[in-house]
Parts: structure tokens; sequence; C-alpha cells
């Protein structure tokens, strides 16, 4: 059985000659060791955040109590932290932001996938890999000093006097274009791994182009794209610095969209500084916390079912 | 009309293009003869992606033409190189009442600041350049492991899982990271170049870990067996060969995290201090373009406005020629594994 398998006998000279020197061998371990340990940082960055920042808020979470999440008063005058202003600040500018950015990225990557003519692909994918390079304050800036003045006269025509060019509205709109590039390039492979097999049938039964995109490609890629409105979801929940600039600043609870809010992250943006009062360094801290673990919760559901949807269609094609 | 190839697929009149020459050309001929409410269902539907398509590009649009409208007539030679002027909204207009000989006597210079943002160019090329060397080597050593040396295993799929989920953590977070391990025990001297390095090499990590990743399993794993056929152990392979052919597509990746992290407010607002002068220093407080702009924008003052217009559009310009370079980059190295 020499000729077979692996050489159990390292006296043979050309096994010991492949094994190599004892210092090469461990140059290998080394290696491995070093590129191990590199992969390891992103999971200690993860429980290091973790770990520091929940230590850090601590003494305001536990002041506040369940509080933290139910009250309605955030003032460092008063000393008294509840965030569910913020918390629905976050909720309704990201579902604005969602209700724009899903139909649009939906289409988009159905134009690239489906429609789009040869000449224009190339343009098309710039336009997506642009919307997203343009950095978060460059959109706070351009809805702010731009467009303000001209959304608040409109919104006042619908909305009334209270309506603000600086509201959860706008802010809503601009996140919009933010996530619509995430939303797209995730829907986009997802379509791509639609099975031909079932677009081949539908076309073979005389569908039209539009009767094979709603028969045929969105059932296959509905969990996938469900995942990449998940994935959106998540950049909406945190976008920070846009929002900032253009969400209004007031800590309150409305039913119109057009007036002044707050988000979480743009709380902690605009007045965290790590001086002055500590409890309330601390509570922005505890937001960010909360901040954290949505977002974590949000992109580990998207995960999950943009890889099992993605495994599924790669598993039947 | 349709004009079919047998081999090279179909291109209908509006240009559509599909390998799949046969369903193509079927549904071209079908189209005339389906009935009037699935024709119009039809052509409602690719009206909608066309809306979807412009839609989307009304606010790039909206962006640089505001941006060059705005911003372009503050650039100067002067707006890169000098240091950021104090915006104090009163000096100039108290000028005003004060007469010529007064200001001669008293040396009171009542020029109006011209706008510049020097230090914050430097700034954002001192902290996003130290970022770049945390993160990228880390990023590509942790992309080695989970590609060559356990793709498989339980433990590079939770590594990998993780990548993917901490790319969608907020950039504010990791800025309130760096604030309470490295700013709290350092105190105001903590806020520094490298402080702000640190939050965005959190950033950069596992969108280099993710991408680098990507690359290096588009290497042809024949040249990996070439490698070792050869006698040459596991780590010359990587280094030697691996790493080398995927050399293109992992520089794009790191560009591609280099623009995301000198584009970030977030995560500098709490670590990096600020400065007015140029400070090359990883130590001491130091400023970014993105920084300037987020300050500019919030204040009323209009000098205040034009320096962030300025920087936006400097900004944008290095984000937007690197993204460039680093998809061309990308294309060309995937298109020559390919082919």
């Amino acid at each position: 059985m020499a000729f077979h398998g692996e050489p159990e006998t390292p006296e043979l000279p050309l096994a010991r000659h492949l094994r190599g020197s004892r210092s090469s061998r461990r140059a290998d371990r080394i290696f491995t060791s070093i590129s191990l340990g590199s992969g390891l940082v992103v999971l200690a960055v993860l429980t290091g955040i973790v770990v520091a920042t929940t230590t850090y808020a601590w003494p305001a979470i536990e002041r506040e109590g369940w509080g933290f999440f139910t009250g309605t008063t955030w003032s460092s005058a008063s000393d008294t932290y509840g965030a569910l202003p913020l918390v629905y600040g976050t909720i309704v500018t990201s579902l604005i932001a969602l209700v724009i950015a899903v139909p649009m990225s939906i289409g988009v990557a159905l134009f690239a996938t489906e429609l789009c003519p040869r000449r224009l692909r190339g343009p098309l994918v710039a336009l997506i890999d642009l919307l997203a390079a343009v950095p978060s304050v460059v959109y706070g800036l351009v809805g702010l000093l731009a467009f303000h003045d001209v959304l608040q006269r409109i919104y006042r025509t619908f909305a009334g006097p209270s309506a603000s060019g600086s509201s959860l509205l706008t802010a809503g709109i601009v996140v919009a274009f933010m996530i619509t590039p995430v939303i797209t390039s995730i829907t986009r492979d997802v379509i791509a791994t639609v099975p031909r097999p079932g677009i081949d049938a539908a076309w073979a039964l005389g569908a039209t182009r539009m009767e094979v995109v709603r028969t045929a490609i969105l059932p296959a890629s509905a969990g996938g794209i469900t995942g990449a409105v998940m994935l959106g979801l998540g950049r909406a929940l945190g976008e920070t610095i846009a929002v900032a600039l253009v969400v209004g600043s007031s800590v309150q609870i409305t039913a119109n969209v057009t007036e002044p809010g707050y988000t979480m992250a743009s709380i902690i943006a605009n007045t965290f500084n790590g001086e002055g009062n500590l409890l309330n360094q601390q509570s922005l801290m505890g937001l960010g916390v909360v901040l954290f673990a949505i977002t974590i919760i949000v992109n580990v559901g998207a995960r999950v079912i943009v890889d099992r949807a993605q495994r599924r269609l790669e598993g039947t094609a | 009309m349709t004009v079919t190839g047998e081999t090279t697929g179909s291109r209908t009149v509006d240009g559509a293009f599909t390998p799949l020459l046969d369903a193509e050309t079927r549904a071209d001929v079908r189209i005339r003869t389906v009935s009037g409410r699935r024709r119009f269902a039809d052509r409602a539907g690719r009206t909608l992606l066309w809306v979807a398509v412009t839609l989307t590009a009304i606010p790039l649009g909206a962006i640089v033409i505001v941006l060059i409208a705005k911003g372009a007539h503050v650039l100067s030679w002067h707006f890169f190189t000098g240091d950021i002027p104090a915006v104090t909204g009163q000096t100039t207009q108290g000028c005003a009442d004060i007469s010529e000989v007064f200001r001669a006597k008293y040396g009171i210079d009542c020029t109006p600041p011209r706008p510049a943002m020097g230090p914050a160019i430097l700034g954002t090329l001192v902290s996003t350049g130290i970022a770049a060397l945390i993160a990228i080597p880390l990023g590509v050593l942790g992309a080695v492991y989970l590609n060559e040396f356990s793709p498989k295993g339980r433990l590079a799929r939770v590594i990998r899982f993780f990548s993917d989920v901490m790319t969608g953590v907020p950039s504010i977070v990791m800025g309130m990271f760096i604030y309470t391990v490295w700013v709290v025990n350092f105190g105001t001297e903590g806020r520094s170049a490298f402080a702000a390095a640190l939050a965005l090499a959190c950033l950069m990590l596992p969108i280099v870990v993710r991408t680098s990743e990507e690359m290096l399993r588009t290497v042809p794993d024949e040249l990996r067996h070439a490698g070792l056929a050869l006698g040459g152990r596991r780590w010359h392979g990587i280094v030697r060969i691996v790493l080398p052919t995927a050399l293109p597509g992992l520089t794009s990746g790191a560009i591609l995290a280099v623009v995301r992290a000198a584009g970030e407010t977030a995560p500098v607002l709490f670590t990096i201090g600020i400065t007015f002068t140029p400070n090359a220093s990883p130590a001491g407080g130091n400023t970014t373009l993105a920084q300037q702009i987020y300050n500019g924008a919030k204040s009323g003052d209009p000098l205040a406005n034009e320096l962030a217009w300025g920087a936006a559009i400097t900004l944008v310009s290095v984000v937007f020629v690197l993204t460039a370079i680093a998809r061309f980059a990308t294309s060309r190295f995937t298109a020559a594994l390919e082919g």
C-alpha cells in the first residue's frame, strides 16, 4: 500500500523533505495564528463595544429604570431622561424612509436586471455607487441649507403653520435616499440568483415581461428582498449626521410628521460632548447602547434571512 | 422588430438585451398579440421602473448641482492651504463703523476673513491614514484566515457573520466606544487624530474583511495547488501567490473602506477635538472636512456656511474620484480573472 495515501513512515527522505524544517513549519503556524488573531479582532471589538458603553451608561439606566424607555421627557435641566420621544422619532423617520426607499429600490433593481439597455448599465451602476458614496454630512448640509425653505413652503400649504422645513418628514426623505443604494444592491444580487427555469417557464407560457417579474421573479426573491429591506431599516435606524442636521432637534411626540422631532442617534451627535452634566452624558451613552442593541438585532435577522434565501435559491438553481 | 443572432443573443427595439434569445424573441412577438389590458399592465410596469430610476437619479443630480452652485466659488489655492478663519460673525460688521484713520492708528484689520480649510484637509489625511494603517492589515489578514485557512470552519462562519453584522452598526456607536475606552482615560488630551483613527478603524475593519474575502475567493484554486505542488509552504503560497494575484481587488476594497471613513462625521465628533491651525501629529486636537461641514451647517453664520460648502465640494470630489478608481480597478480585476 506504499503507493496509496499519505506516506506514514517519516523515515522516508522525500516525506521528511516535504515536511520541511522545524522553523519553516513554525512559520506556517505563526502565520495561521496571526491571521486568526486578526479575524478575532472583529469579535473582540463587538464585545468591547457592548461592555464599555454599557458600563459607562449603567448609572443612568439604573437610575431611570424602565422609565428610561417609557418616559416622555428628555431634559438635562430637570435631569429626567425618558427616551420614548426619541424612540418614536427614530421609528417614524425610519418608516418614512422605508415607504419611499423600498419601492424605489426594488424598481431600480428590477430595472437593472430586466429592463436596462446595455448602454445604460454602466451609468446606472455608477449612479448607485455614487449615491452610496456621498457622505452623510453632505446629505444633511444640502437638505438643511438648500432645501429647508422650499420644503417648509410645501409642507405649510398642506400641514398648517406648525410645519417646519426641518422635520421628521424631511429626515425620512433624506434617509430614504441614503438607504436606497443598500437595498438596491442586495435586491439586485438576490434577483440575479433566481433560478432560470422558473423565469423561462413563465416566458414559455407567454407572459409579458412584467408578468414574468410578478409571477416568477418577485415570489422567488421575496425572502431575500425582505432581508434587504431589513438591512435598509438597520441603516435608517442608525443614520446619524444627516438626520441631526435636518430633523429639527425638538424632543416631542407628534402625529404631524412635518413638525420637528429628534431621533436617538441624532440627539447623541448633537448633545454628547463628554463634558458638563455627567448624568446627561451617561443617558446619551445609554441611548447609544439601546441603538446598538436594536441595530444588532435587526442586522442579525436580516443576515439570517438573506443567507437562507440565497442558499435556497442557489440550492435549486 | 427584433434582430437576432444565433450565438450572441438578441436585442429588441428598446435595446433590452438578453443572452436567452428564444425567450426574448418569443416575448417580443407575444407582446403584439396579448390582450389590451395585459399590454397596458406591462407598459405601466415598465414605466414605473423608469420612474424609480429617475427618482433615484434626482438626489444625486441635486447634490452635485447645489454643491457646484454654492461651493465652487469658495475654492481657491488659499482655501486648501490657509488656516480655518475664526467665525465670530461680529468682527467685520462692527468694523464698518470704525474710520480709516482709527483703523490705521490701532492696526485694526478689517479685511473680511477668507474661507480656508487647510487644517481640516490635513486632519482628514492624518486620521484616515492612521485608520487605514490599522484596519487594512488586520482586515486583509482576517480575510486570509476566513478564506485560506478555514473557509468552512465554525469559527470562520461566526467571524464572517459578525463582520457582516458589524458593517450595520451605526458609526456613532464606534465613536462612543472609543470615547469610553480612550478619551475618558486620557481626558481632553485624549481627543486626537489617533483617537478618531481608532474609531474609524473600527468602522473600516468589517468592510475590509468582507471585501477582501470576496476578492480572495476569486483567486483560482489552481494557483494555490501549484504553489503547494512546488513544495512551498502555505504561508509562502499566500504571501507570494494568492495575495499578489488578488492585489488589485484588495486595493479597490481598501480604497472603498478609506472613502467611507474619510466621509464619516459621527465617529470623529467626540474623539478628535478641534483645531484651527494645521496639526500633522496623531496627538493633540485635530479636525476633519466632515466635522467642519457639520459645524458649518449647524451655524447660522454666512462665513461658516461658506466654509461648509467649500469643504463639502472638496470632500465629495475626492470621494467620487476614489470611488470611480476603486470600481474601475475591481471591474478590471474580475474581468482579468474570469477572462
